[in-house]
């Protein structure tokens, strides 16, 4: 009985550590890829001679680009294990999930496969974004005028 | 120091992600899509143009500045057509993050394959 009580007790707090120290990871990836992003707008704002605003459009590119490449690569879900929402909430999770659902249905021929399955996964935020940014819109002609 | 902001704003936003999927039975897709509609939402009362100014890069890399850029493009023609405005210049911002998905993961589902 001893056993069970202290299995219980262990199981109730071992997520719990884990769950703190996930948050910290998350925290330290998300942010460091924040300073990343600030770094490459000021970058390319400056080398290229273009105001912060067009920049940031650049950097969302490349962010693209290395979230693309790496899921590609097959990098990136053991980074995602290890660093969870630190690499999903930024811009390369929409990369990675759309990525990896690309290269999974590829194999099922490009109309069927690739076509109809690429936005499975990264559909929902384009979906959801549109819907309520159509409802929020209204909202504001509404209120504000 | 705005390097330290962008450090903050970032990671916060990831932090409280990572407390709900850990919290909750929620699945990465559900975190991505509630924090798009957090973006547009803070953004139709220009809360969220306050964070950029704050945090710089920082604050357009979480998956919230996708919806504060659908709706800013889209209340930027709201305000020269009105109403149908809404419809036309929803995606005049985000097209670059969305084109550049699609264009990326086609041609490197055509060069790579999956690793499992």
């Amino acid at each position: 009985m001893e056993k069970i009580k202290y299995q219980k007790l262990v199981d109730k707090h071992t997520p719990k550590e884990n769950i703190l120290l996930n948050a910290l990871i998350g925290f330290i990836v998300g942010g460091f890829l924040g300073v990343v992003g600030e770094v490459l707008v000021e970058l390319y704002s400056y080398y290229l001679h273009i105001p912060s605003k067009d920049a940031s459009v650049f950097m969302i590119v490349t962010l693209i680009f290395i979230g693309c490449f790496l899921t590609a690569l097959g990098f990136f879900d053991n980074l995602v294990k290890f660093a969870k929402c630190g690499l999903i909430v930024p811009i390369t999770g929409f990369a990675h999930a759309m990525m990896s659902a690309a290269l999974e249905y590829r194999k099922e021929g490009f109309v069927t496969g690739l076509g109809a399955n690429m936005f499975k996964l990264a559909g929902s935020v384009i979906l959801f974004g549109v819907v309520s940014a159509y409802v929020f819109g209204l909202l504001r002609i509404i209120l504000i005028g | 120091m705005i390097y330290v902001h962008a450090f903050i704003f970032c990671g916060i936003v990831c932090m409280i992600g990572q407390l709900i999927l850990d919290n909750t039975k929620l699945t990465p897709g559900h975190i991505t899509t509630m924090f798009v509609i957090i973006g547009a939402f803070l953004d139709s009362f220009n809360i969220y143009d306050k964070f950029v100014l704050w945090a710089g890069g920082g604050a357009l890399v979480p998956i919230t500045s996708f919806g504060h850029l659908l709706i800013h493009g889209a209340m930027d023609t709201v305000n020269t057509f009105g109403v149908m405005g809404l419809f036309m210049g929803m995606f005049d911002l985000t097209s670059s993050g969305i084109v550049a998905a699609i264009i990326f993961s086609f041609f490197f589902s055509l060069f790579f394959s999956p690793r499992d």
